[in-house]
């Protein structure tokens, strides 16, 4: 991992993508590393489109402003336009989808190709195990696949700090499923 | 932190809001009366999260209005109790009469702010129109900018608050640091700060010991009294100094009074306060690297205001940029910071020039380009004698 990584997400208002944000700094921090997450402070209200961002450093993290050039985003709804979520992702970057479609599909769907892309059907795998859309949780699991930023178990302590006992186990699970399920397509 | 025993503390993400209401709990206080405003609400969520698991033996007041909350905090304090409070904005607005009791009856509380912007318009988002508003209140005010600081300060406060016999602020930015995240080291134990803020006699309302208190003044004593507030604040100064240099020595963190980064040596200093300092330092590595001498630094305690610290600050550079998050209507520099910057450099005949600027009013997005251009910008000697509202669409 680079000495300071930063993390764009993009969700509907209900989905999960400030706690995601929040989660995988906590197990960043439960690592030892620095980091950091506030969501886009707007008015959240459900189905509206939100973002939220994490920094992870190995240094003191000392900005607070928003992240304009993401190393990676991370769109837990694909209804979400494209340019909100490629704005200012660099050259390089990463970014992780949920997606059902498959593999060949979804790179010719994305225009950039200076970008590694990864897609997780994070929306079926929230079904199965928590019976109900709500992505977040998979979405961090396929995350720190695809980017170590923090351990799994970390990330299962931490998905234990923000819910309740029955749920927390089975946000863990769906993290676990997604960390195996997720595809990198190029 | 090399200094510290690990043993004492267990490092947690925290939320700045969350920081103090840990640092409330680690400081064991007796009462806490608070009516929930954003963007404060979960200091005092987590606060009675504390108490309905027993981890904070504490008191928690329900009251209808900050008005209220403030006016329990002043009971609570005068019959002997630990009172703490915390609020934003319209609540802290509508204490404020309250501010002036608790100060005048001189009671050690401490509240925390999560700073924000002033209605109307309507905006729950930050800045430090609320905080500046109270200057006038002999309340103490410290201004953090990261949530270990906000825990940290919380501490200091009783320690301070508990010497010189005023109530102190410990505020910060809504939302910027009340809702980020980020790494906190805490108190592993309940009583890590027992001899740190022990508990003392003083003057309390006690039916065995009738006293008064908040009575009547004539035109023959209020002056007198009046004038002990302003002698307590006086030493309230060396209070601070001395909190935050037995905080370090005891726990191995400090912080000053004012805090300077990189200011050695440059051509500009930029000034400012809470969590845009971050932003400031980002902002001067990335300068520095283009070859841009230029320093930060930002006020910790705003009340008393640190002139000593300022007057050799104002020895460290050729030029000074102040960064105000709030503005006093009507003057041609309308920055409260630089005001009271200006105030005392007058004093003491210091003539370098200071620049005014106006940022972040109801949470405009503040980026380190912004404080890129805002340098080069002073560097050209723009904006000597008023603000500049810095990116404002006329």
């Amino acid at each position: 991992m680079q000495t300071s990584f930063e993390l764009r997400w993009h969700g509907r208002g209900g989905q999960g993508a400030v706690t995601a944000a929040i989660i995988v700094a906590e197990a960043a921090i439960f690592d030892g590393k620095n980091a950091q997450a506030f969501p886009e402070f707007g008015a959240e209200r459900r189905g509206a489109p939100v973002k939220a961002y994490t920094r992870v450093s190995e240094r003191q993290i000392f900005t607070r402003s928003p992240i304009i050039a993401p190393d990676m985003v991370v769109v837990l709804d694909t209804s979400i336009d494209k340019k909100i979520y490629f704005d200012g992702l660099k050259v390089g970057g990463t970014l992780l989808i949920n997606s059902s479609k498959d593999r060949s599909e979804l790179r010719e769907k994305i225009e950039r190709k200076d970008i590694m892309v990864a897609k997780v059907d994070a929306t079926h795998i929230a079904m199965d195990e928590l019976g109900a859309a709500i992505v977040n949780t998979a979405m961090v699991g396929a995350l720190i696949k695809v980017v170590p930023l923090a351990k799994f178990d970390s990330v299962g302590e931490a998905i234990r700090e923000n819910f309740k006992s029955k749920i927390a186990e089975s946000n863990v699970k769906a993290a676990g499923r997604a960390y195996n399920e997720v595809e990198v397509l190029s | 932190m090399e200094t510290m025993e690990k043993s004492i503390w267990k490092r947690l993400p925290l939320s700045s809001n969350y920081a103090v209401a840990y640092a409330a709990k680690d400081s064991d206080v007796d009462e806490i009366a608070a009516y929930p405003i954003t963007p404060q609400t979960t200091v005092v969520e987590k606060l009675s999260e504390f108490i309905a698991n027993g981890e904070l033996l504490a008191e928690m007041v329900h009251v209808e209005s900050e008005h209220s909350a403030m006016s329990a905090s002043i009971g609570a304090s005068a019959a002997g109790a630990r009172a703490f409070t915390a609020t934003s904005s319209q609540g802290l607005e509508l204490m404020h009469e309250l501010l002036h009791i608790a100060s005048g009856m001189r009671l050690p509380i401490v509240m925390s702010v999560s700073a924000r912007a002033l209605s109307a318009p309507l905006s729950i988002w930050g800045d430090y129109s609320d905080v500046m508003n109270t200057r006038d209140t002999s309340w103490i005010t410290i201004i953090a900018s990261s949530a270990q600081e906000v825990y940290d300060s919380i501490v200091q406060a009783y320690r301070i608050a508990e010497s010189v016999m005023l109530p102190v602020m410990v505020a910060y930015d809504g939302f910027m640091m009340s809702h980020t995240y980020e790494p906190v080291f805490v108190s592993e134990k309940s009583d890590l700060f027992r001899n740190y803020i022990p508990r003392k006699d003083r003057v309390i309302l006690d039916t065995r010991k009738p006293v008064t208190m908040g009575a009547v003044a004539n035109p023959d004593w209020y002056y007198e009294a009046k004038y002990q507030q302003v002698k307590a604040m006086e030493e309230a100064y060396g209070a601070s100094v001395e909190a935050d240099q037995a905080f370090s020595k005891l726990y191995g963190r400090n912080y000053g009074l004012v805090e300077e980064y990189n200011v050695e040596n440059s051509d500009l200093i930029i000034l400012t306060y809470g969590g845009l300092f971050g932003t400031v330092k980002q902002a001067v590595d990335e300068m520095k690297e283009n070859g841009v001498s230029v320093g930060a630094a930002r006020v910790r305690l705003f009340r008393p205001f640190p002139l000593n610290e300022l007057r050799m600050l104002l020895l460290k550079s050729k030029a000074f940029v102040v960064l105000d998050r709030s503005f006093s209507n009507g003057l041609p520099v309308s920055g409260p910071l630089a005001i009271e910057l200006k105030s005392m450099m007058n004093s003491y005949n210091i003539t370098v020039p200071v620049y005014s600027y106006i940022v972040g009013l109801g949470q405009r997005t503040v980026s380190e380009a912004d404080i890129s251009k805002i340098t080069n910008q002073a560097l050209a000697g723009k904006g000597v004698n008023e603000s500049i509202y810095w990116g404002v669409r006329e």
